[in-house]
């Protein structure tokens, strides 16, 4: 496969749930090395849509490809090895309540490996994440002592303790819930992973200053297409009036409407 | 609107509601047999046992008081119902012997049953569902995991294994609560309780309870894994999917030991025949 190939790319990817229309005619092409953000008010099918490059959702129709390899119509069997170069961190973070933050980081080389891998290398590589998101000395602790920053920063531990490394990182609403200071520390991290890491990243918010200092590349979701798709820089200087009002955080006229009423 | 309308829309809504019924039992089977699958290979595993254990403890040693106090209590009522009528037609040396049948066979395993429903389905699906509205399931799944192998076929296995032996605590205490009251409180012979009980207690009763148990630890592990599964968002969806695990959990222990009664009966009568308890 040529590394210029897209390392990700849904054709025409269509999600309903009953009469919802969530996804309509998707088609993203994500670029290896690159950090792709994907922004949209809330409910608009932006976690749906990640969730699709990683297999738990299906296409209603279209088709979801990982380095050129068709994977919506695999199985959870067949999915395994493409799971296993994919790492997304959950909006509610999901560490594990009944095990310590090591034994979380540690999870998908322990649990979810090929069992050839020697403990005390896990436990290094569990300790050797920690550290690069700042959570060295918490390895004992159980996620429930934690507050909301450093849980998140112990689920970005998690996502980068595979070896070999995740290809793909994909982020759901990572500043979600946490306070301007603690989502800058998180967007950050998010930037030095993917430089010491080299992984494409794949961040769904609708947090705008995360958009325009993690994203090489920002698009935004709209009624279930894209409506907007450049640097963080040509998109805030759009002159579509849904980007626009999106950017600046205006509400939109039928959303009033419905207020007035 | 016309009744022929009517009549369509009342017809459809049947056929939805069934149909919607058949689709949850089959998703069940389903989830049941692939948590089955796993079970085979989860024991003759060091892995497979390291997730077992825990389980085991959580299951198991924690419900053995609350078993043991329901036999006791189970065998103290029974010899209080029973002994003014058996004591006036003559006959309260068997009584220990009636009361402990009723508790081997059938009162054991299914008040010991109920109680772990309650104590122990309720907390899986609470468990499980909480895990499921924390994308817990789904961060197991995305790390190429099977939430199924990894969560219900251990709590399976627990409640599969244990319910049997809790039910033999429940077994021992409530002849032991039978005999105290017997004994302790009407006077009743001793040696009489014993010796009838010995006389008329058979293997089959305690083997046909413990088989029963072993049905229902199964149900209760499946049902309360496949509501925590499957329960909708929230925290109202977790406290619903308890309620209706701990309510399916009760019917399917009653059916089951109905036709588990039926079974048993047939097969005793065609190996040893009838049998009298006088």
């Amino acid at each position: 496969m040529d590394a210029r190939d897209p390392i990700i790319e849904l054709r025409q990817v269509s999600k309903s749930f009953g009469r919802r229309i969530v996804l309509d005619r998707i088609d993203l092409k994500i670029q290896r090395g690159t950090s792709t953000v994907i922004i949209g008010r809330s409910g608009t099918g932006k976690s749906v849509l990640l969730r699709h490059i990683v297999g738990l959702h299906r296409p209603d129709h279209g088709e979801v490809y990982f380095e050129g390899r068709r994977i919506d119509r695999l199985s959870e069997r067949q999915l395994v090895p493409i799971r296993r170069q994919i790492s997304f961190v959950f909006q509610l973070n999901a560490l594990f309540d009944s095990m310590t933050v090591a034994e979380n980081v540690a999870f998908p080389m322990t649990e979810t490996g090929n069992g050839r891998a020697d403990p005390r290398q896990i436990a290094a590589l569990a300790r050797r994440s920690l550290q690069m998101v700042g959570m060295a000395g918490f390895e004992d602790k159980r996620p429930a002592d934690l507050s909301g920053g450093e849980k998140k920063r112990v689920a970005l531990a998690r996502a980068i303790a595979m070896d070999p490394p995740p290809k793909v990182i994909l982020y759901d609403e990572p500043t979600a819930g946490l306070d301007p200071q603690r989502g800058d520390v998180i967007t950050r991290l998010i930037r030095q992973l993917q430089r010491e890491v080299h992984v494409t990243s794949v961040v769904v918010t609708h947090d705008m200053k995360l958009a325009a200092q993690a994203g090489d590349r920002v698009l935004l979701l709209w009624n279930g297409r894209f409506i907007g798709d450049g640097t963080p820089e040509e998109l805030l200087s759009s002159r579509d009036e849904h980007v626009r009002r999106f950017v600046d955080g205006l509400a939109e006229p039928e959303d009033l409407a419905t207020l007035s009423q | 609107m016309q009744p022929s309308n009517l009549a369509l829309r009342w017809l459809d809504q049947l056929g939805a509601h069934t149909l919607g019924v058949l689709g949850a039992f089959g998703d069940f089977c389903l989830f049941g047999a692939s948590t089955i699958s796993y079970a085979p290979v989860d024991i003759a595993t060091r892995r497979g046992w390291g997730r077992l254990l825990p389980q085991c403890y959580a299951i198991g040693t924690r419900s053995v008081p609350v078993v043991m106090l329901t036999g006791m209590f189970v065998g103290m009522v029974l010899i209080v119902q029973g002994w003014e009528q058996f004591d006036a037609a003559g006959l309260s040396s068997r009584l220990g012997a009636v009361v402990n049948i009723s508790v081997t066979s059938e009162l054991g395993p299914v008040l010991a049953g109920v109680m772990l429903a309650g104590r122990v389905g309720g907390a899986l699906t609470a468990e499980l569902g909480t895990m499921n509205v924390t994308e817990q399931l789904l961060a197991l799944r995305s790390m190429g995991a099977d939430p199924i192998r990894f969560l219900a076929t251990p709590r399976f296995l627990a409640c599969l294994i244990l319910t049997p032996l809790l039910t033999v605590y429940a077994d021992l205490t409530g002849a032991l609560g039978a005999w105290v009251i017997y004994s302790g409180v009407y006077g009743g012979d001793s040696e009489a309780f014993w010796r009838y009980t010995a006389d008329i207690v058979e293997n089959w009763d305690l083997i046909t309870g413990l088989v029963k148990a072993l049905f229902f630890g199964g149900a209760i592990g499946l049902i309360g894994c496949y509501a925590g599964f499957h329960c909708r968002p929230g925290a109202e969806g977790v406290g619903r999917a308890c309620t209706e695990a701990f309510v399916s959990s009760f019917i399917v222990i009653l059916m089951l030991d109905f036709f588990l009664n039926f079974v048993n009966n047939g097969v005793y009568k065609a190996l040893y025949g009838t049998r009298s308890l006088f």
